[in-house]
């Protein structure tokens, strides 16, 4: 045990001295394999920011439910028993008072509605609907508009379906520039260990001459390509918090302008540990495939 | 020790190197094997190594048939004996302690103990206070032993020596035999593949005799060489 985890050491001491030997190809190998990992990132990075931007929680809908102006609190209550008894979801009752402050705290409303005679707005419910289908939504949306003094029952789904398209649409595009990506790097990862293999055939040989299993020779490749898949997913990590940093305040500005308070979501902590393990892994296939294929031809 | 029967090597495009080769070696016997350049040394010596494999008959050493050995089997032969090869297979970009650690790093052992191992085995061959040394600033004779503390450093029982004197002058290839003689003086089995055997008679080796891929003569080199 002690001298299979001595072997593992010495691979990967190996495999580090290897790319410390030639630093420019090393960082080349890297930004090359930062780069191809980058462009998916940032892509996955901004589909997740815009799912951010629609709401916490994909996917859940809201009813609004406006009532007629002056409706009675008699009235009120008969549609909160109404809807106590329903199966729709969850509700709140927003008064027309709490939406006139809600709009008041807006961005240039405060001025617009402090020259207004009256509060122009009614008592309303949201509703969140525990079965957000679209067909549900429309046939509880048809049920509300039935009830006494309900003025207007407005369900958001086609814009809601219409986002959610582009988002599948944006999440296989991401997907397929992965998976394009991935491919490339385990390219890469082929090639250098092909080249290393090249370098070392002299030592390659005399260690298969003296006793040598292939384990032995393959091992400090195959921590190679893992170490330098690795390393480019901390490379790309590094160039998509610097383009995040680059886009932090113009997209602040643009929030401000629309009256929003919205930050980007960089990369979390468990983010570039996944896209190192990533990274890793698809360095680790290279340089599995590039062993078996160089190796044969030495000894 | 090691026990060749009718050992037939041919070779793809028809040359037959070695024909119906049979011999015995005991353990702790010195053997030299000799012949013409082209008799079939190095292919014996291939054959020994587990490097080709014979196209018929066997060889079995220490009870191993290197004929029906699995290919994955083959490094922990290896492991077992001591290899010399005739262009001796240093590696120029790594000092002589670093090629002698090399065997030891290859079987697993622990580091402080390989560098003792690997220090007393350059000292057996006299190569001592040269560890950070580069094989390049080495003479022949200096390579030549560093391959030998190489093949040594892990304790073999046999040692295979193929052409070790080779570009040796004869002062330095009489050297270089002597270090194999005190290995055979503590009971290694030594093998050397030699075009002139004639480098140190006084050790009355054994010497097999090769011509055109068979065996043609064997003799006590201390009865004169002739007797067959």
């Amino acid at each position: 045990m002690r001298s299979w985890l001595a072997q593992h050491l010495a691979a990967l001491r190996d495999a580090l001295r290897r790319l410390a030997a030639a630093p420019l190809s090393s960082l080349l190998s890297l930004l090359v394999i930062g780069v191809a990992l980058t462009l998916p990132t940032a892509g996955w990075l901004t589909l997740d920011n815009l799912r951010k931007l629609t709401g916490d929680t994909p996917g859940v809908q809201q009813i609004s439910i406006f009532l007629v102006i002056d409706t009675g609190k008699r009235e009120i209550s008969e549609i909160e028993s109404r809807l106590r008894a329903s199966p729709a979801g969850s509700w709140r009752f927003v008064p027309r008072e709490e939406a006139l402050q809600r709009l008041q705290a807006a961005e240039g409303m405060a001025e617009i509605i402090a020259s207004l005679p009256r509060n122009p707005l009614p008592d309303a419910f949201v509703v969140t609907p525990t079965d957000a289908r679209p067909e549900a939504l429309e046939g509880l949306a048809k049920t509300f508009a039935t009830w006494p003094k309900v003025a207007h029952v407005q369900l958001d789904s086609a814009w809601v379906k219409r986002l959610d398209a582009l988002l599948r649409l944006g999440k296989l595009v991401v997907m397929i520039l992965g998976a394009l990506f991935a491919g490339a790097l385990v390219t890469i990862t082929f090639n250098t260990i092909r080249l290393q293999i090249l370098a070392q055939a002299a030592e390659i040989e005399v260690a298969k001459l003296i006793g040598a299993t292939d384990t032995y020779i393959q091992r400090p490749l195959h921590y190679f390509g893992m170490l330098q898949g690795a390393l480019g997913g901390l490379c790309a990590a590094l160039l998509v918090s610097a383009g995040l940093h680059l886009l932090t305040p113009p997209v602040a500005e643009l929030a401000r302008l629309y009256g929003a308070s919205f930050a980007l979501r960089g990369l979390s902590a468990s983010d570039v540990i996944v896209l190192a393990a990533i990274g890793a892994a698809l360095g680790w296939l290279g340089a599995k495939i590039s062993v078996r294929i160089h190796l044969r031809r030495i000894g | 020790m090691i026990t060749a029967s009718n050992v037939t090597k041919r070779y793809p495009e028809g040359r037959e190197a070695l024909r119906n080769v049979s011999f015995e070696i005991t353990a702790g016997e010195m053997v030299f094997l000799t012949g013409h350049s082209g008799a079939g040394k190095s292919t014996l010596f291939k054959l020994l190594a587990a490097i080709e494999r014979p196209t018929s008959g066997s060889i079995v050493i220490n009870g191993q048939n290197l004929a029906a050995l699995r290919k994955n089997a083959v490094p922990y032969l290896r492991r077992k004996l001591g290899l010399i090869f005739q262009d001796r297979k240093l590696l120029f970009d790594r000092n002589v302690i670093d090629n002698v650690l090399l065997p030891l790093a290859i079987v697993g052992h622990p580091a402080r103990e390989a560098l003792r191992r690997a220090q007393a085995a350059l000292a057996k061959v006299g190569l001592p206070n040269r560890e950070k040394t580069f094989p390049i600033a080495l003479s022949g004779g200096e390579q030549q032993r560093l391959a030998i503390a190489r093949a040594v450093v892990n304790r073999p029982a046999i040692i295979l020596a193929d052409e070790p004197t080779a570009n040796l002058d004869a002062a330095s290839a009489g050297e270089i035999l002597e270090i194999f003689r005190a290995f055979q003086q503590v009971g290694v089995t030594v093998v050397i593949a030699t075009h002139d055997p004639l480098l140190l008679p006084h050790l009355r080796p054994r010497v097999l005799c090769l011509a055109q891929g068979e065996m043609s003569e064997e003799h006590e080199l201390a009865t004169g060489g002739v007797a067959p």
